[in-house]
């Protein structure tokens, strides 16, 4: 049900994308809204039409860049692949979510522990 | 940050390509919901159905598009373009009001921009020399006798240049030139010019440079060196046309022939610097040499030396000019102190210009500043008034929805676009009355041929809409910030007389406010009128009515018998013309430049230094006395007898007879004057000789024979025909005399007396119309918020006059309404006006800051205009029909 998914947090789309371009290449927009929610396992609540702000926020900061092609069914779609800039920026972005979700982990394992005592 | 750079410079971008970006996205997400039907379909469902979901998991077309140009382009400027476009729109549709807050607006903002710009221009921007904060003006600390005691030898000039130790330089130039003391020969007839005599070093002094050619050189300032001249720009443009050939070239001034050696830059004004609206056309050498015994003649202007102070100066100059002698074969010691005559007071430039102008300009920018609060208060009232009709409408958009911050920024928006529709055509209003002042030349005012629109200006401009936008806005933006919006909505039903009692109290606040404003402007401007009124009632000593006066030349060799001889010949020809009734000569007018020698009475001891007095001196032919109508209490004119059998004569004023001869009657005593014996043989009433305000100071009137130095010559003739009647005839029996005569025109002597009160008259004038502008708008104000609430009483009104009240019972009441607010307005306006006046009581002239007359005077016209303001309305209320009242509810 909806109400089960996951809301999600501010900037974490734009880090999704990236991730996704990176690992699977040149994506069109359905593609990558497509390739998050099967990844998610259907967890998250994307509406795929807010795709497109992430797509464009991204493409303005010079991280992806974007091409007009062919799908493989011979529809014409718009390209993304992620640039350089992009690539370091997921480093960081990357590093920076690695550490927040080990420290959120560890917050709420406290928690945890506390309520044994 | 290289990102966030980059994203701004996109986001802008974007903001102007929203339509290709629009159709890109429409096309991408079309073709996504495609792939996604097509995913679907292939998963078995139905087309129909397939179609459906992919919506739903897509999630709103509309909201994507707003998502993306909100995080594409700049979203804040959308809103701002919407509420313009909605302003706009509402504006046209309000087209009355619209046209009438703009012209109110233009006007209060188009007086500030001009008021400002002079103000700029003499007080605030300094003087277009090099470093003009260095320069400084040098005067006698006591300048009791005009001119002459602004000025200095040339003896003086020179050791004073030599032994100071604080200026890079000290020069000067001849304060005593008239108007068209040369003329130009070439082709056709001679042209009058005037030309300045500077000491050398004058323009590297200013740091002036010449635009074409160079400047004087020293071997020009020696004795018979060859003449030369520097040209003014306009001059260089009128006479030869702009040709940059004329340097080098030499030109026929007064029979000499001079070479031009340059033309100074458009940007240098001589006339508007060191005296206010003359137009000046060329400079040649003050030769020291040629003046060494002419006495006091050189106004000073120093160069301070780097990091030398004025007060460092100054106590140099305390210590030196007390050294300094008139004439070095001639030391003037006083007797008493043992040290010289000479005081040196040092001014910087710009405060020397402007020093005396200060206090008007500020009262001047104080007028122009209320004026704008009357045009805001206004606004507010007309904005306020504009809302009540309105709140239906913000009513009903805040049932849609809108957020009151949102209705708030609409107001606002307004405030501001009317703010800049206003000074828009402001600026364009001021533009035009600045061009009109800069071209003035008979407005006595320092700098205002340099006033301009510059970039101070429309900062200025720039400063004033937004604190206008921001002032008359808030009124209705905060009470609509403040207010319930669903009372607003109640309200406008109009149910009963005591709805909007806050908003109705709130606009007659603003009604008392305009009106006190509007009754400090009245007063103000009453009490400068009533100043300026007692000017101009002021006895002259002369007649200037009717008379005429027309610059001479004449060849007379430097010999005054030839000069005699020739000035009897122009007096009898010209007085022989049908309609002249009397004609003289003089070597200077009253209120224009003047020059002061010594006159002593006569006894049987030796005369001293300190038995002389200062007098202002005119060389004369018989008949000028008449002609200017001054009125001899005394003895008798000058007559042709006395010049022919060369007799030393000396009229005298009464300032002199009273000083010199007190109790006693001077005609017939022996008189030391002018360097020789001469026997007083007329005392005539004081003449006011440098300007109207000026006391009359001691006077004294040499036949023509005196011997005076190289200066021109004026005819003076009286007449009933008005001046343009009588020039031809007049300038063909000069031109048959002497076929030198330049063609100059005849200035009529109440044009010099003009001149003279010019600045009064223009602080006047202006202070007049901004009072003149401030009542229209008090009345303006009544009228809006008596109408109103006529409007709004209607079917009170309606009501009453069913049950019996009559006309005249109504009217009254709307008029009593009218009385209450103008009758605080006034209180509050005259304990105001109160304060004010003593703050320009001194620019008042023989007017008391309270005087009662112009504090009743004003107090009755504003009580009056405010009364016809509600009449109007009043005469409305009584004409409500009570059925058409009472049904329209």
């Amino acid at each position: 049900m909806s109400q089960s998914k996951l809301d999600l947090l501010q900037g974490t789309l734009d880090v999704m994308v990236l991730q996704t371009l990176e690992v699977l290449g040149p994506l069109h927009g359905y593609g990558i809204a497509r390739r998050i929610e099967q990844i998610s396992g259907n967890q998250v609540l994307l509406n795929q039409g807010t795709i497109y702000a992430s797509l464009v926020r991204l493409q303005q900061r010079g991280w992806i860049a974007a091409k007009w092609g062919t799908s493989d069914n011979n529809r014409r779609a718009k390209f993304y692949s992620i640039t350089k800039a992009g690539k370091k920026q997921l480093a960081q972005d990357t590093v920076y979510w690695q550490r927040l979700s080990g420290v959120m982990g560890r917050v709420l394992a406290m928690h945890g522990e506390g309520g044994e005592q | 940050m290289r990102h966030s750079l980059r994203e701004a410079f996109n986001r802008i971008r974007s903001f102007f390509r929203k339509d290709p970006l629009d159709q890109e996205l429409n096309q991408e997400m079309a073709s996504h919901l495609e792939m996604a039907v097509e995913e679907n379909i292939s998963r078995g469902i139905s087309a129909e159905e397939a179609r459906r979901q992919a919506l739903v998991r897509f999630g709103g077309i509309q909201r994507s598009l707003e998502l993306h140009r909100e995080s594409r382009g700049l979203p804040w400027l959308d809103v701002l373009t919407q509420d313009l476009r909605f302003t706009f729109r509402t504006l046209k549709r309000d087209y009355g009001f619209t046209m009438i807050a703009v012209l109110i607006l233009a006007l209060g903002i188009g007086a500030n921009i001009t008021v400002f710009s002079v103000v700029n221009t003499i007080l605030l921007r300094p003087l277009p020399f090099r470093n003009p904060q260095q320069l400084v003006r040098i005067v006698e600390k006591d300048p009791k006798a005009g001119e002459s005691s602004k000025t200095y030898t040339a003896d003086a000039t020179q050791d004073f240049q030599q032994r100071n130790r604080c200026f890079q330089s000290v020069s000067g130039y001849f304060a005593f030139t008239g108007p068209d003391n040369f003329k130009l020969i070439g082709n056709g007839q001679p042209v009058p010019a005037t030309g300045i005599l500077v000491a050398e070093g004058f323009f590297q002094t200013l740091g002036v440079d010449p635009s074409l050619g160079r400047s004087f050189r020293s071997e020009e300032f020696v004795k018979h060196a060859k003449p030369v001249a520097l040209l003014s720009y306009p001059f260089w443009k009128r006479q030869f046309g702009g040709d940059r050939s004329i340097v080098g070239r030499a030109i026929d001034l007064s029979n000499t022939s001079v070479t031009v050696i340059g033309v100074l830059p458009n940007t240098f004004d001589f006339g508007s610097v060191f005296s206010p609206g003359a137009k000046v056309d060329l400079f040649v050498p003050y030769i020291m040499d040629d003046f060494r015994d002419d006495g006091n003649d050189l106004a000073l202007v120093g160069r301070l030396k780097e990091g030398v102070t004025l007060a460092e100066a100054q106590s140099e100059a305390d210590q030196l000019f007390p050294q300094l002698y008139f004439d070095h074969k001639h030391p003037q010691i006083d007797a008493q102190t043992g040290k010289g005559v000479y005081t040196g007071q040092l001014t910087r430039l710009k405060d020397y210009i402007a020093g005396k102008l200060r206090r008007s300009l500020i009262v001047l920018w104080c007028a122009v500043g209320l004026i704008l609060l009357i045009v805001c208060v206004n606004l507010s009232n007309l904005l306020l008034a504009r809302l009540a009709a309105r709140s239906k409408e913000f009513g009903m958009r805040s049932a849609l929805g809108a957020r009151r911050g949102r209705i708030v920024r609409q107001l606002l928006t307004e405030s501001i676009v009317l703010a800049a529709a206003g000074a828009a055509f402001g600026l364009g209003l001021a533009y035009v009355t600045i061009r009109y002042l800069a071209h003035q030349g008979s407005i006595a005012l320092p700098l205002l041929s340099m006033v301009r629109v510059d970039g101070t200006v429309l900062g200025w401009t720039l400063l004033i809409a937004v604190a206008a936008a921001v002032l008359f806005g808030s009124a209705p933006g905060g009470r609509m910030s403040s207010g319930n919006l669903q009372d607003l909505l109640k309200d406008s039903g109009g149910h009963g007389a005591s709805d909007g009692r806050k908003h109705s109290r709130l606009r007659s606040t603003l009604v008392v406010t305009e009106i006190a404003l509007a009754c400090v402007l009245l007063v103000g401007a009453g009490l400068l009128l009533r100043s300026f009124l007692r000017v101009l009632e002021l006895d002259l000593g002369f007649e200037p009515s009717h008379a005429a006066a027309i610059s001479l030349d004449f060849d007379d060799g430097e010999k005054p018998a030839t000069r005699a001889a020739k000035w009897r010949e122009i007096v009898e020809h010209i007085s022989s013309i049908p309609g002249v009734e009397t004609a003289g000569i003089a070597d200077n007018l009253p209120m224009s430049r003047n020059r002061s020698w010594g006159i002593a009475a006569k006894g049987e001891q030796k005369l001293n230094d300190r038995d002389f007095i200062p007098v202002f001196v005119y060389i004369v032919s018989p008949g000028y006395l008449k002609a200017m109508g001054m009125r001899l209490l005394e003895g008798r004119d000058i007559t042709w007898h006395d010049i022919l059998d060369n007799r030393k004569v000396v009229i005298i004023n009464e300032t002199v007879a009273r000083r010199l001869w007190p109790g006693r009657n001077p005609i017939g005593r022996p008189a030391f004057a002018g360097g020789a014996e001469a026997e007083v043989i007329g005392v005539i009433a004081d003449v006011r000789e440098s300007g109207a305000e000026d006391n009359a100071g001691a006077q004294m009137y040499l036949p023509a024979t005196k011997q005076f130095g190289p200066e021109g010559a004026y005819l003076v003739l009286r007449s009933k025909l008005p001046s343009t009647a009588l020039a031809r005839s007049v300038m063909m029996a000069l031109r048959r005399i002497d076929p030198g005569q330049p063609a100059t025109e005849f200035k009529s002597i109440q044009a010099l007396v003009d001149r003279a009160t010019s600045p009064r008259r223009f602080f006047v004038l202006l202070v007049g119309i901004f009072a003149g502008l401030g009542l229209l708008l008090a009345a303006l104000g009544i009228y809006g918020v008596i109408s109103y609430s006529v409007t709004r009483q209607r079917p009170e009104i309606g009501v009453r006059m069913a049950l019996g009240a009559t006309e005249a019972r109504v009217q009254l009441d709307v008029i009593w309404r009218t009385m209450q607010l103008t009758l605080v307005g006034i209180s509050v306006g005259f304990v105001a006006s109160l304060a004010v006046s003593r703050l320009i009581a001194a620019l008042l002239f023989r007017t008391a800051p309270g005087d009662p007359l112009t504090f009743a005077g004003m107090i009755v016209l504003l009580g009056t205009v405010a009364l016809l303001a509600g009449y109007l309305p009043a005469r409305r209320a009584s004409k409500i029909d009570p059925m058409i009242a009472l049904r329209s509810n």
